[in-house]
Formats: C-alpha cells, sequence, structure tokens
C-alpha cells in the first residue's frame, strides 16, 4: 500500500511508544475543511507526504522526531503552520486564512 | 514524443469527456474518491485489486489485463485518458502498464483529480457502463520494467534515481509520512543512487513543471545522458511519475522503472546499502 489509509479517527493499533503521529484539523472560518489537501514539509521545506482531509477535516501522518511544516491547500486557499514534533502524539491544526 | 502527446490540460479534458474513441479512467489506490464523485463517463481502475496479482507480488499477466480492459470497454485504438489522486502517481503508474503492454495512445490529465478539484469542475456519480469488448494485449515489454539483478548490477553505471523524499533516502523514515513506519526492510538507499524527489517534477497543485524548468532540475541533480537509467521508489508508483517526466515530456532514452523498489531492494539479503 502507498496511498493514504482513512484520515482521522481512533489511534487503536497505533504504538505511541515508536510512532511519531502528527494529526489534527484543518479550519476555515470556525468550520471543518473536508477534502483538503496537507502536505508535510521536511526542515528544508522539502515535500515528504499528502493527504486529503477526511469529511470532518482531519489529517494525520507518521513522521519522524524534528521539525515539520504543514501546508494546506483547498479551492478556497491556503494555510501553514510549523511545529515541533516528538515520539508520541503530536496535535495541531492548520487555519486557512 | 512531446509533451502534447502525452499530456492533457484539465480544460482540454472538460471539454473532451464526450468524444468518442476517448476512454477516460481513474486510477487509485483508494477508490472511495472515485465512487464518490469522477469525471463524468469516466471508468475506474484500482490500483491493487485490479492491477496487481492476488496471490504473488507481480502484474496480472497478459490475459489478465486484456480481461481487464475488455470488461471496461477499452478497445486497442481507443485513446486512454489517465488521471487520479496522490498527485497522479497511480494514473503516471497505469501510464507505464498500459505502455509494457503494448496500448499505443495513452496519456495523463495534467494534475489528475487534485487540479481537477482544486478548480472546482464537476464531479458525477452516475455508475459508468461501457459495452465489452475484445482486446489483445501485446506481450510485455521489458526494455521498460527493471529488475532486481539489473538493479544491483547498475550500481555505479547507470542512472539510479531515488525518487523518495530526502529523509526516506537517507533512512530517517522507512515510508511516506501518511503511512506507519513499521515496514521489515532496512532504510537507507541503493550506493550511487541520486536522489530528485518526484515532487520536485511537479508544481502544488499536481501539474507537472514546463519543460524547461524539468531539463534544468535533472542536470543540477547529476543525471548523466549518457547512461542508461534506472527510477525507483518504495512500490513504484512515485517513480513511474519520474519515468514518465523522463522519458515521456524529456525524451529521454532508455529509462526502466524499477518497481520492485525498496520494499524488495530493502529486504534482499547481501546486497549494499547506502544510508
Amino acid at each position: 500500500m502507498c496511498g493514504a489509509p482513512k484520515q482521522g479517527g481512533d489511534l487503536a493499533g497505533i504504538d505511541l511508544t515508536t510512532q511519531t503521529v502528527i494529526q489534527g484539523s484543518v479550519w476555515h472560518d470556525g468550520a471543518p475543511v473536508a477534502g483538503a489537501y496537507v502536505r508535510l514539509l521536511d526542515e528544508t521545506d522539502e515535500f515528504t507526504a499528502e493527504v486529503v482531509t477526511s469529511p470532518e477535516g482531519e489529517f494525520r501522518f507518521f513522521a519522524a522526531p524534528g521539525q515539520w511544516k504543514l501546508r494546506s491547500l483547498a479551492p478556497i486557499g491556503k494555510g501553514e503552520r510549523v511545529l515541533t514534533a516528538d515520539v508520541g502524539l503530536n496535535e495541531t491544526t492548520v487555519a486557512i486564512g | 514524443m512531446s509533451r502534447t502527446d502525452v499530456l492533457v490540460t484539465a480544460d482540454w479534458a472538460q471539454e473532451n469527456l464526450a468524444r468518442p474513441g476517448l476512454v477516460f479512467v481513474e486510477v487509485d489506490e483508494d477508490t472511495t474518491a472515485y465512487d464518490g464523485g469522477h469525471l463524468e463517463g469516466a471508468v475506474k481502475l484500482d490500483w491493487k485489486k485490479d492491477l496487481q496479482d492476488p496471490l504473488r507480488r507481480d502484474f496480472v499477466d497478459k490475459a489478465g489485463f486484456e480481461a481487464l480492459l475488455s470488461s471496461r470497454g477499452i478497445s486497442n485504438d481507443d485513446t486512454v485518458i489517465l488521471y487520479g489522486g496522490n498527485n497522479n502517481w497511480f494514473a503516471a503508474y497505469a501510464y507505464w502498464y498500459f505502455k509494457l503492454y503494448g496500448h499505443q495512445d495513452v496519456k495523463l490529465i495534467d494534475g489528475g483529480r487534485k487540479k481537477w478539484e482544486l478548480d472546482g469542475r464537476p464531479l458525477s456519480k452516475d455508475v459508468v457502463e461501457r459495452p465489452t469488448t475484445q482486446y489483445r494485449a501485446s506481450d510485455p515489454d521489458l526494455s521498460i520494467r527493471a529488475f532486481r539483478d539489473e538493479v544491483v548490477a547498475s550500481i555505479g553505471n547507470k542512472n539510479i534515481v531515488d525518487v523518495r523524499s530526502p529523509d526516506e533516502f537517507s533512512g530517517k523514515i522507512l515510508a511516506p509520512a501518511h503511512l506507519p513506519q513499521e515496514m521489515a526492510q532496512k532504510g537507507g538507499h541503493v550506493p550511487t543512487a541520486i536522489n530528485i524527489p518526484w515532487s520536485k517534477a511537479a508544481n502544488e497543485d499536481g501539474t507537472f513543471k514546463s519543460d524547461e524548468q524539468l531539463a534544468a532540475l535533472y542536470d543540477e541533480q547529476g543525471y548523466d545522458d549518457s547512461k542508461a537509467t534506472i527510477a525507483y521508489c518504495r512500490i513504484g508508483e512515485r517513480s513511474s511519475h519520474t519515468w514518465f517526466v523522463l522519458r515521456e515530456l524529456l525524451g529521454k532514452s532508455d529509462v526502466k522503472n524499477y518497481d520492485g523498489s525498496w520494499v524488495e531492494y530493502g529486504s534482499l539479503v547481501g546486497v549494499p546499502i547506502e544510508k
């Protein structure tokens, strides 16, 4: 498999003692954005992965500890968020302005 | 071969959806996208169920490919227009696969499903049924498909292009970051491989960069035009995207896709690995 699994939902079956999970939602005007493209960029701004948000606006990546950038792209606009992730669950939101 | 022979714009596709002799085909690993809305009249191919052998790790054989295309109502003389999600990864894989089995006229929609959605173009939920055909495939063209022994023998003497992200190339992560990092294989890359991520060939909306930008990209990264080339990634779909760029857009000769890719190479006993 190389496409993205279903976004969001519970974390059952994911080992948070080894995985670095970055997850959250994309928001615009106080509401989650379904079907938005979210890409994960590394420290040098290079593309690492991309998913499409769930009907609830959720996304999830499995990364490694370090600094990452999230960039969201949707018909209504773009949003960005930089974060530092550690092993375990790293929750965040990306707002589209 | 030039860009217009192998690539159509979303505008062109939208204007020609009903044109006889064209068959639009959506290719995805997760076909719920198609089921939720597809281009009017497009049929679907499921990358896993339709294009992979259900038992072994390999393609469906020639007879299987003939049965598949016949069931989708695709004729040998149809122009097949492919598109899909994931920045056209699986559509590019299908393009390479159709070429392998000798289909003459295949094109990609530039930007695939992503650009179509970002543009707010119409999608249909209508069930698409096309009359069954009698499709005949050619024997596989192995001049565009590399196997593991050839990859090992190519170390140091061919362009080996690793199209994964820099963090996968270095072994920092073992799979693209939308997947759990629980792979059996070792991390790293094939020695002497150059890392030119597939994403550098695409714009943010999923369209391909211009021919000039693409030519400059591979030149700058040390691609040697005098040598044959093997592209690989993790399972061969992102490297199909780069194979398409190198062979179909830039017209480079002797370019193969290694679909065994890192899932195979990183699990082989005794082969050299660099990190």
